[in-house]
């Protein structure tokens, strides 16, 4: 099976700065990895690449089979979308308008949006829980309602892969956990793959399948989250103390952080 | 939205049509020798039909003065307005901004040095007509490029740099315009008229030489209104969706320079119909360039011809330059979205 994500020996930064070095990473349909890491570790700057803002210093990235240096916007457009910490809008457009402009990789110049489109926005808006905003202008929408309509505009694209850059930032306790439960059921059921960076780590280690701890653009260690989330991990990584407990009823780990540990 | 967005589409496009068409013979009527618009349509009747009957007495002069004097005049108002508004829609779109215009941002004078110099220095030059549109493109174009670096910093156009070098770029540009036009001996009456815009003495000679110009610039803004759309979420996030969007931004700026200089050069300095008419229709039809672009060529076009008609009316025989009725409006209305919006504008 072709791999959905594939990086062989990427270096990135910007001007002389090195950002990521000698990265190499292998996503497979439906895989859900999330990237935690300190601030500065290089995780925007891999998704930027990913989507083609950045260009590599060296190495290959390759997107269901094709590199993504020889694809055209459109094409890869239609394989990867992006969904940023926060949008902001000049002009309200309203929920379902700008879900449809996810559709602008399938249309052509002069082509207007068709059934097959409004069909789809439906659909990832009902997904999404945001069907119900649709006609709602976005600028007046609060910032978990928001993320759902990015999220759902996102998915429009109909893309293999979504990469998502902290998607839950600005958003309280049970947004947070919603968008998360949307993004577990995506990569099950869809079979669609999911590359999230996040910052919290408990709640990488709960509803991703893979987690991924960078540290100066090194990938520090990377594997299932019970193997990955351990004290010694999170002491290299972010060099803090912390208790790693495993849930008696999930079996997930969880991590309990201790600040004065050491002192 | 697909019915919505297709019954607006049905119900406003013949209303402002209509309305357009209204506005022109109404305009066309009124003046010194009042036209009543019966005559005006019986006259445009016998014209494009072809029917050559008898002869009403008189009929020659009116004839003249509907045919060569009012709608050579009506018809450029109309591609003017409808230009600067376009030209308007695009430039709030290009830079992320509601507060932006062609005037506003200093493109329109840019366009106005590109012509002052062809009308001054460019009759050995050759081109024709064509020079003097051409010109105020070329000047247009130099002063988007100059504002848009000037005002950006980190990949953003904020509004009070936008609006700063708008000023900067345009005072200066102004001052050289009429510096040149002082040089050349024109009286200051004439600076004055061609800085605040005008339509007087227009013919059809000047509605041929800008219609290139304004086809092609409104054909551009039309191929990337899916674009514009698109780019109001900020340039990374376009860019992601699947837009080339350093493309469509060259693109959008020619198509600006073009209507912006096509307006500039047959009618002078006309402000703020590019920033009233977008927002306004914005307000009604919503923010889809799509039929945004449209609408607002439209409005604009029935704006301009109004107020041109005030213009040359309201002190008639003495004629106001239109920049000066469109800046009574337009001024007013952007204090009014300064106190409105200042909020979300930084």
């Amino acid at each position: 099976m072709i791999p959905i994500l594939e990086i062989k020996d990427l270096n990135l930064g910007y001007g002389n700065r090195s950002v990521i070095s000698q990265m190499e990473l292998l996503l497979r349909k439906g895989d859900f990895l999330a990237i935690v890491g300190p601030n500065g570790s290089g995780k925007t700057t891999l998704l930027r690449a990913i989507s083609k803002v950045l260009k590599p210093k060296t190495g290959v990235i390759c997107v269901d089979g094709s590199e993504i240096a020889i694809l055209s916007h459109k094409s890869l457009a239609r394989k990867v979308a992006v969904v940023p910490q926060e949008s902001s809008m000049a002009f309200s457009f309203t929920a379902l308008q700008v879900v449809l402009m996810g559709r602008t990789p399938h249309l052509s110049r002069w082509q207007t949006e068709g059934a097959l489109d409004y069909g789809v926005a439906k659909d990832v808006m009902q997904m999404a829980n945001c069907w119900h905003l649709k006609d709602r202008p976005i600028n007046e929408l609060s910032g978990g309602e928001k993320q759902r309509v990015i999220i759902a505009q996102a998915l429009a694209q109909e893309p293999k892969l979504i990469l998502l850059d902290e998607p839950t930032l600005h958003l309280d306790i049970g947004q947070q956990l919603e968008i998360m439960e949307l993004l577990k059921k995506l990569s099950a059921d869809t079979g669609m793959s999911v590359l999230a960076v996040l910052h919290d780590l408990n709640i990488a280690a709960y509803y991703a399948d893979h987690l991924m701890l960078v540290k100066n653009g090194h990938i520090e260690v990377m594997g299932p989250p019970q193997e990955v989330v351990t004290e010694e991990n999170i002491r290299r990584v972010f060099g803090v103390s912390a208790e790693v407990k495993k849930h008696e009823l999930t079996g997930k780990s969880y991590v309990i952080f201790q600040p004065h540990a050491g002192e | 939205m697909a019915s919505v967005s297709g019954f607006k589409r049905g119900v406003v496009f013949p209303l402002l049509g209509l309305t357009l068409i209204a506005t022109i013979i109404i305009a066309s009527s009124v003046g010194a020798v009042s036209i009543p618009p019966a005559t005006i349509l019986g006259s445009a009747w016998s014209k494009t039909v072809g029917f050559t009957g008898s002869h009403v007495v008189g009929a020659g002069t009116k004839d003249f003065i509907i045919w060569q004097i009012r709608l050579p005049r009506v018809v450029l108002s109309m591609l003017v307005g409808a230009s600067l508004a376009v030209a308007g829609t695009v430039t709030q779109g290009l830079f992320k901004n509601p507060m932006a215009d062609p005037y506003v941002v200093g493109v329109s004078f840019g366009g106005g040095l590109g012509a002052t110099v062809a009308l001054l220095y460019g009759a050995t030059l050759g081109f024709g007509e064509f020079l003097v549109p051409m010109a105020a493109f070329l000047g247009a174009l130099g002063a988007t490029f100059l504002v848009y670096n000037l005002a950006r910093t980190g990949g953003r156009v904020p509004v009070s740099t936008l609006i700063l070098s708008g000023i900067a770029v345009g005072s200066f540009l102004s001052a050289i315009i009429s510096l040149l036009m002082t040089v050349h001996g024109e009286d200051l009456q004439s600076v004055v008229f061609w800085l605040m815009g005008g339509m007087a003495a227009r013919s059809w000679r000047h509605v041929g030489m800008v219609i290139p110009f304004i086809v092609v610039g409104f054909a551009l803004a039309m191929a990337f209104s899916r674009e514009l759309n698109v780019m109001v979420m900020g340039d990374e996030r376009a860019y992601q969706l699947g837009v080339d969007i350093e493309r469509a931004k060259k693109v959008l700026i020619v198509a600006v320079s073009l209507l912006a200089g096509a307006a500039v050069s047959v009618s002078g300095l006309i402000g703020f119909v590019g920033l009233i008419i977008p927002h306004v229709v914005r307000l009604v039809i919503g923010p889809d360039h799509r039929i945004l672009l449209p609408c607002s060529a439209l409005i604009g076009a029935i704006f301009l011809i109004f107020t041109d008609t005030l213009a040359r009316t309201i002190l008639a025989p003495a004629e106001i330059p239109v920049g000066i009725i469109t800046a009574m409006f337009g001024a007013p209305f952007f204090m009014y979205l300064l106190r409105t919006k200042k909020n979300s504008l930084a």
